[in-house]
C-alpha cells in the first residue's frame, strides 16, 4: 500500500507544478488580451476568452500551431500568436481565461432571438439541422473541449458558421464543417443572434 | 427599419411553417436515395460517423450493429412518448415507417470498434454480473435476454461496444424515461424491476464490461 501513496503523491505533485498560475498582469496574458480584451471579454475580430472551457482553449490554440484551424483571422492572428507558446503555458493561460467571469455580447437580432432559440434546442429534423443543445448543452455551456457558446459575438459566431460552410477547417476531429454546411443563412443569423444574448 | 422589421417577420414565418409543416411520422415520405443518405448523415451527427456513439452534452448511444426491431421499436416509443427524449423525439416524429426501417437496416450493418472510455477496474466484476446476475437480488442474467455476448434478440438490445456513461444513465433513470404513458404499456417495463435491484456500483461495473465488448 505505501509505494502506492506516494506513486500517487508524487504524480499530484508533478502535475501541480506542471501549469504555472497566471495574473492579470503577467506578460503572456498581456500578449492575448492586446486583441482579446483586458478582461478577455473579446474585442472585434477576437471572440471572448473569458468564461470558456479550458480543454477549448488548449485545441484551438493546437489547431493554431498545427495550421488545422485556416480561416483568414486565424491564420493572420493567431498563427504567429502561437509560434512561441509551448504546450505548458497554452494550458496555463487556457486555465486562466476560463476563471474569468464572462459577459453576454448582447449584440445579435433581438427579433431572431426566439425562432433561434428554438433551432439550438431542436434543431430543425425536416431539413436535417441538428440540435446544438445535444452537444453544447442546454445553455451553451459546453462540455471537457467543447465550446460554451453562450454570449459570445454574433458577429463572431455568424462569421465561424458561414467560414465552414464556405469549406475552412476547425479543429481536428470536429464535426463543424459538416454540420455548418447544411446551415442556410437565416438560420445561421437566428442561432448567432439566440446566442449572443445568453448568460 | 421597417425593412429590417418586414424581413424579420418573414424569416419567423417562413420558420414557422417549417415547423408546422414537420409531418407526423405515417404523413411523412417514404426517404430514398439521396434524400435517405442525408437522413443517416444527420444520424451519424450525433451518433457518430460510424454509429459507434459519441459524448456530447449528454452521451449518444451507439447504433452500430443494432437489432433492427429494437431500433424501430424506440424510434416508435419516442413518437408515442413511451419513452421520453426530447432531442429524439424531434428526431422520430418526421421519419416514416418506411424511413425507420432502411435505417435500421443501415446501421444494423455498421461494427466500429467500441468508443470505449471506461473505467477498467470494475470490468471483472461487470462481466459476473452480466453473466450470473445478481440472485441475492432476483437480477435475471443479463445474458439471458440480450446474449451471452451481448449482441441481443429482437427487441432486446445490442449492449455489446455500448457507452457506459449512456448504459449507467439509462439504468439509473430508467422509470423516469421510460414507461411514461401508464395507458400504453410497454415492452421496457421488464426491466424495471432489474434496473431498481441493481446497485449503483453493479450498474457501473455492468456497464464498464459492455463498454470494451466488440
Amino acid at each position: 500500500m505505501k509505494p502506492v501513496r506516494s506513486k500517487v503523491a508524487v504524480v499530484l505533485v508533478i502535475v501541480a507544478s506542471a501549469v504555472p498560475a497566471l495574473a492579470d498582469d503577467t506578460e503572456s496574458v498581456r500578449n492575448c488580451t492586446w486583441c482579446h480584451g483586458a478582461s478577455g471579454q473579446g474585442y472585434s475580430p477576437a471572440p471572448r476568452l473569458a468564461g470558456q472551457r479550458p480543454q477549448y482553449i488548449e485545441s484551438q490554440l493546437k489547431s493554431f500551431s498545427e495550421h488545422t484551424r485556416d480561416d483568414p483571422f486565424s491564420r493572420q492572428y493567431m498563427w504567429g500568436a502561437v509560434a512561441a507558446l509551448s504546450p505548458r503555458m497554452g494550458r496555463a493561460l487556457a486555465i486562466h481565461f476560463s476563471k474569468l467571469p464572462a459577459e453576454a455580447a448582447n449584440d445579435g437580432d433581438r427579433a431572431l432571438a426566439a425562432t433561434g432559440k428554438t433551432i439550438y434546442q431542436d434543431g430543425i429534423p425536416d431539413s436535417n439541422i441538428v440540435s446544438c443543445a445535444a452537444c453544447h448543452g442546454p445553455n451553451a455551456e459546453g462540455v471537457r473541449d467543447i465550446p460554451r457558446l453562450g454570449g459570445l459575438s454574433y458577429f463572431y459566431v455568424k462569421r465561424r458558421l458561414k467560414q465552414w460552410g464556405e469549406g475552412y477547417h476547425a479543429a481536428a476531429a470536429s464535426p463543424m464543417p459538416r454540420i455548418a454546411s447544411t446551415l442556410p443563412p437565416n438560420v445561421i443569423d437566428a442561432i448567432a443572434s439566440y446566442l449572443s444574448f445568453v448568460k | 427599419m421597417m425593412i429590417i422589421r418586414l424581413l424579420a417577420v418573414l424569416q419567423t414565418a417562413v420558420l414557422a411553417v417549417v415547423f408546422s409543416a414537420a409531418a407526423r411520422a405515417q404523413d411523412a415520405p417514404d426517404l430514398s436515395g439521396r434524400a435517405l443518405q442525408a437522413k443517416i448523415d444527420y444520424c451519424k451527427t450525433c451518433h457518430g460517423l460510424s454509429g459507434q456513439g459519441y459524448r456530447g452534452a449528454t452521451p449518444m448511444p451507439r447504433l452500430a450493429g443494432q437489432q433492427p426491431e429494437y431500433f424501430d421499436n424506440q424510434l416508435r416509443a419516442f413518437i408515442e412518448r413511451r419513452r421520453e427524449n426530447r432531442f429524439m423525439y424531434n428526431v422520430s416524429h418526421v421519419l416514416s415507417p418506411a424511413t425507420r426501417a432502411a435505417l435500421a437496416a443501415h446501421f444494423r450493418d455498421l461494427n466500429p470498434r467500441p468508443l470505449g472510455g471506461a473505467p477498467r477496474d470494475a470490468i471483472a466484476m461487470g462481466k459476473k454480473v452480466y453473466d450470473e446476475g445478481v440472485a441475492s437480488a432476483n437480477v435475471p442474467a443479463c445474458a439471458s435476454c440480450h446474449g451471452p455476448e451481448a449482441k441481443g434478440n429482437g427487441l432486446f438490445p445490442r449492449l455489446a461496444g455500448q457507452l457506459h456513461d449512456y448504459v449507467s444513465n439509462k439504468l439509473v433513470n430508467w422509470t423516469k424515461e421510460r414507461g411514461q404513458d401508464p395507458k400504453n404499456p410497454d415492452t421496457s417495463a421488464i426491466m424495471e424491476p432489474i434496473a431498481h435491484n441493481l446497485t449503483k456500483a453493479q450498474i457501473a461495473a455492468v456497464a464498464a464490461y459492455l463498454n470494451y465488448l466488440q
